[in-house]
């Protein structure tokens, strides 16, 4: 699907900041805010906006969590190939992101657990068992230095002069 | 002693910096907003803050050619004739300096005579009266207003060459207006010039920074004007530089080698890992089709929409600024000076933002903002200024 440059211009801002309103995408972008407010609804209607969560750093919170990287290594399927093992997969609410990659292993996991143990139990019990799984490899994250091209503990630093010519 | 007396004429006759009072202000004040700042807010990409760590480690830390590396010099020359058409050689025609800002100490140096007049666009950025009357010239503002863009005219341009015009400094995208000059503005002042021996410096470290449709046109690109042209330019701007102070000048070969006396007797070669940096710039700029430059424009226009529909919105006269990340309001209507205007805003609603009048005679009555600041603020600053306009208001 080829994409207008005001539709482009939305992708932009709200990749930025999703909260940002109609008028002020119409603002920036010099359109009306319901040619804005169009653009959004048809980018959701097509699915090219999938969803707009926060990005939360739950380390500054009190709840518990848990966070593993787990490579699989996996039998593909006749006229399947890798899709019906991964949607077996990625159904699990534990399951944050499924990628099918090129390499040593074939599915790598983002899987989130509120404590050490649901995460031991949901690949030991749920993972590991599914037919077609060959094997699997969990490497438990320690610290997220920069998700989703954020960085988490960003030192809001302005290291230039306050004023100059 | 009395050093006053010892400081020579000239240096005493230069008046103090019009800028400098805010900043005091302001760096001293909690939760304030700059605008006042004249650099990107993007910090240097990763890769080229890397090759210079890594020319480091390779122990290139010695003195280059006077002209800068050749590697680099090659770079450049293929960046100008890629994104702006201009020719030249990278061999005898690019010199690699200290900043655009060297650049321009070094082309008025080369060409002014004693007493030689050279002509500014006023309002303009702030060091070329200075760097004129070091040279020994004298700065001849050219008045360019709001009811034309702030684009210098060929009938101002005209009245004001005299015998002793010995060039005339460009500098669009302009600093702190955000005008530009397009092809036929252009055109318009070359039609001017080709009659007389004027040179030309044209300041172009904004060059990238163009909202226009087409994109920044090189004075030196027209017919007949690359042989009195001294091209500037750098990485500042383009490549969020600033601190690493790496530019570079542009001339034809018999002018860029009488330059190039007082850059190697003056400076003798911009620094070594600022060069490596800058090779990389231009290296990975190209091989990703300068697509950050792009994203980088794409976000400053936006900010740029944002700030000048807030200013109309709050009832003044804003012409619509096309380049650099400046808008440049005019502020008349509430019967102060730009002067008494920024320095209230910033005691009442801790904005800063920078008079005109820092920039010539001509900005009376219009203040400068940069746009170049995170667009929650830059949105946070334009309505702590409404709420100021709307409190003043006659």
């Amino acid at each position: 699907m080829s994409l207008s440059q005001l539709e482009m211009g939305v992708l932009d801002i709200l990749c930025e900041d999703a909260r940002t309103t109609p008028e002020r995408m119409a603002a920036m972008l010099g359109c009306t805010s319901e040619q804005a407010a169009l653009a959004v609804k048809r980018l959701e209607e097509e699915g090219v906006i999938v969803g707009y969560p926060a990005l939360i750093n739950w380390d500054k919170t009190s709840r518990e969590n848990v966070k593993a990287i787990i490579e699989v290594r996996v039998t593909p399927q006749r006229d399947m190939g890798f899709d019906a093992i991964a949607e077996r997969i990625y159904r699990f609410e534990e399951v944050k992101a499924v990628y099918l990659m090129s390499g040593a292993y074939d599915l790598l996991l983002e899987v989130q657990a509120n404590s050490m143990k649901r995460l031991a139990s949901f690949v030991s019990q749920r993972l590991a068992t599914i037919e077609h799984v060959l094997s699997t490899a969990t490497h438990f994250v320690l610290k997220k230095y920069k998700v989703d091209g954020v960085i988490m503990e960003e030192t809001n630093s302005d290291e230039r002069l306050a004023v100059s010519p | 002693m009395n050093y006053e007396e010892i400081l020579s004429k000239t240096v005493q006759r230069i008046p103090p910096s019009g800028i400098r009072k805010f900043f005091d202000i302001v760096s001293e004040m909690k939760d304030a907003i700059s605008l006042g700042v004249g650099e990107p807010d993007f910090v240097t990409p990763w890769n080229i803050c890397e090759s210079a760590i890594y020319s480091l480690e390779k122990g290139q830390t010695h003195y280059t050619s006077n002209w800068g590396t050749p590697q680099l010099r090659r770079a450049i020359a293929d960046y100008l004739q890629t994104r702006f058409s201009l020719r030249y050689d990278p061999m005898k025609e690019i010199i690699v300096t200290v900043g655009a800002s060297e650049g321009v100490d070094l082309a008025l140096r080369a060409l002014i005579n004693p007493g030689d007049e050279v002509l500014v666009p006023d309002p303009s950025y702030v060091s070329y009266a200075p760097c004129i009357a070091l040279a020994g010239g004298v700065a001849v503002p050219v008045e360019t207003d709001a009811r034309r863009s702030f684009r210098l005219g060929p009938e101002e341009l005209r009245r004001a060459l005299t015998p002793r015009t010995k060039a005339l400094i460009l500098s669009y995208p302009n600093n702190p207006t955000g005008a530009v000059m397009e092809r036929e503005d252009l055109e318009r002042l070359a039609q001017v010039l080709q009659d007389t021996n004027v040179m030309v410096i044209s300041d172009e470290i904004y060059a990238e920074l163009c909202y226009t449709q087409q994109p920044h046109v090189s004075f030196a690109t027209l017919p007949g004007m690359w042989e009195r042209t001294i091209t500037l330019n750098g990485f500042s701007k383009a490549f969020a530089m600033t601190g690493w102070r790496m530019g570079y000048l542009c001339a034809p070969a018999a002018l860029a080698a009488g330059i190039c006396k007082i850059h190697q007797y003056t400076i003798l070669c911009a620094p070594s890992q600022g060069q490596a940096a800058a090779l990389e710039a231009l290296i990975s700029g190209k091989e990703n089709n300068y697509a950050s430059i792009e994203r980088m424009r794409s976000t400053y226009d936006r900010r740029r929409r944002l700030l000048v529909k807030a200013f109309r919105e709050m009832g003044l006269e804003c012409f619509e600024p096309l380049g650099a990340f400046y808008v440049f309001p005019c502020i008349q209507s509430l019967g102060m000076s730009s002067e008494a205007f920024c320095e209230q805003l910033l005691y009442e609603e801790k904005v800063a933002v920078v008079p005109g009048t820092a920039f010539g005679a001509s900005g009376e009555g219009f203040i400068r903002c940069s746009y170049a600041t995170a667009t929650d603020k830059v949105q946070e600053a334009a309505q702590r200024i409404a709420r100021f306009v709307e409190r003043h208001r006659r």
